[in-house]
């Protein structure tokens, strides 16, 4: 039977993380599942928003949260960690003080009655993937992957109460499921600097050419993530990291979803692997992929 | 006892908030105990948070710096630190306060800082060249679709900042692997979304 569970895609999902997007839905269909966007979505606001102004930072989240109720939704998946963690922050604010959430009602001329289950993309993995993965997994990830969580997706820990903060371990435990080997590494949770990714590049070059100079000085062959932001960081800026870092990395990044497709037997046009800056080696990761799935690869690229 | 201690607490919480209310002093320690509700006296400078802040090593007011200043209660060093650029330098990471012994909110802070620093029109010069319009233009965008397309964001953030050249080595490589949407025409609310704008961002 089919499942149906709301969605929230978010900007990013939409422009620059197309293949994030791709991905999900492709996983979701591979299951079963039915994605239901949230009617008339707008943006979250992301960072800019509660670095200018708290009302806006809350009022914005709260329209979709109000959008998602007033459809029904009871539970929703959100995979950009950036808007996952604000409609988290907000859903917490605004039950948890009644004097603001009748002032945010106001300023957006809505109403919010009760809380909807928002979902992560691990958590939707966990609920949703788990259950029949064993039986579609046909092309093990047999690879040595480093498991990159970023901020968003665990902190501040006492809204988010997901995961270790620390030294999470839900990605660590997905990658492993699907075949992979998912190495030690002190880069977890450090971050990569975010929404400067425009505005000051040279921070953002810096703080993730540590990350993936590290991946890379550990083995790592791929460096999974689950949020279009740090995906963007680490991919399409590789041109500036490289150069800061002396020399070229060749360390491509996948969406978890990505790699759970592909170990499904997913096309890399299903799972958008494509798109990205930095090219996927198959001929080094091929022993995992089937042949024909290396040749629609060189295909594309010529 | 137990009451009578309960008591005396109530009893010298409404006495605080009474002298502040009458004659406290007008500084961040004030302000942000009573518009946010965190008391900085918590903070006891083990520097923690400065340890795992990615940023700290560009800011010039680290964390507990930060914190340290709060505590001073010294108009100078006030504005000092809301003129600074390490405010704009936070990426909301949220790595202080998972580490912070004393679960202080260092981030919320750093909102708060920033907020009243673009109030008070007090903004770091460097960071208003670069941090401050990529804000700007990000919600700018919302506000007039509703979302926000990278596209429109890039140009509308290199006219603002004067920085046409960078990035454009990215385009056609983003072109060509369709990272590049079109701009739409904005969703369907966007009237709510314009209001929601004027209620929250009134200018002064
Ligand atoms: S970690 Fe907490 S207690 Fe320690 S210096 Fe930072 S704010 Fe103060
Ligand atoms: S939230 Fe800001 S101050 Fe705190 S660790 Fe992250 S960058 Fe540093």
């Amino acid at each position: 039977m089919e499942k149906i569970i709301g969605f929230y895609p978010g900007c990013s999902l939409e422009g620059t993380a197309r293949e994030y997007n791709e991905s999900v839905f492709s996983l979701a269909k591979l299951f079963n599942i039915k994605l239901e966007p949230v009617p008339d979505w707008n943006c979250c606001g992301a960072t800019a928003a509660h670095n200018i102004s708290k009302k806006l930072s809350l009022s914005l989240p709260a329209r979709i949260l109000s959008q998602a109720e007033t459809a029904g939704m009871k539970s929703l998946l959100v995979p950009c960690a950036a808007c996952y963690n604000r409609l988290m922050v907000t859903q917490h604010e605004l039950f948890e003080n009644e004097e603001l959430k009748s002032e945010v009602e106001e300023i957006m001329g809505m109403g919010l009655n009760s809380p909807i289950r928002v979902l992560n993309v691990i958590q939707f993995i966990q609920e949703y993937i788990y259950p029949g993965l064993q039986e579609k997994l046909s092309s093990p990830f047999g690879k040595k992957v480093a498991c990159y969580y970023g901020c968003l997706l665990i902190r501040p820990h006492d809204v988010l109460n997901f995961d270790r903060t620390e030294d999470p371990q839900t990605m660590d435990e997905a990658m492993k499921m699907i075949g992979a080997e998912s190495i030690d590494w002190p880069f977890k949770t450090e971050c990569c600097g975010a929404g400067f990714s425009v505005s000051r590049t040279d921070l953002v070059a810096k703080l993730s050419g540590k990350i993936i100079k590290d991946a890379c000085d550990r083995g790592a062959e791929a460096i999974i993530v689950a949020c279009p932001m740090c995906h963007s960081n680490l991919d399409m800026r590789r041109n500036t990291i490289d150069r800061l870092l002396g020399y070229k990395t060749e360390i491509p990044v996948l969406y978890i979803t990505q790699a759970i497709g592909l170990a499904c037997g997913l096309s890399v046009k299903q799972t958008g692997i494509q798109r990205h800056i930095v090219r996927v080696d198959w001929q080094r990761l091929n022993s995992c992929l089937p042949e024909k799935m290396i040749k629609e690869e060189e295909d594309i690229h010529g | 006892m137990y009451y009578a201690l309960y008591l005396i607490t109530l009893l010298s919480k409404y006495m605080a908030k009474e002298i502040y209310q009458n004659n406290a002093p007008h500084t961040l320690n004030n302000d942000l105990f009573h518009e946010i509700g965190i008391s900085s006296a918590r903070c006891y400078q083990c520097g923690k948070c400065s340890a795992g802040c990615p940023m700290a090593e560009d800011m010039n007011y680290t964390p507990n710096t930060v914190m340290r200043i709060i505590q001073a209660e010294d108009r100078q060093m006030d504005l000092e630190l809301l003129s600074s650029e390490s405010i704009w330098l936070c990426a909301s990471c949220e790595m202080c306060i998972s580490r912070c012994p004393m679960q202080i909110d260092i981030p919320k802070i750093m909102d708060y800082l920033r907020q009243k620093s673009l109030q008070e029109r007090l903004q770091d010069k460097a960071a208003n060249k670069s941090i401050i319009p990529f804000h700007q233009s990000f919600l700018d965008m919302i506000r007039y679709t509703g979302r926000s397309y990278e596209v429109g964001l890039v140009l509308d953030f290199k006219l603002r900042s004067k920085k046409i050249m960078q990035d454009v080595d990215l385009v056609p490589k983003m072109l060509s692997h369709g990272k590049l949407p079109f701009l739409p025409d904005g969703i369907k609310g966007k009237k709510n979304i314009q209001a929601i704008f004027k209620r929250t961002l009134r200018k002064k």
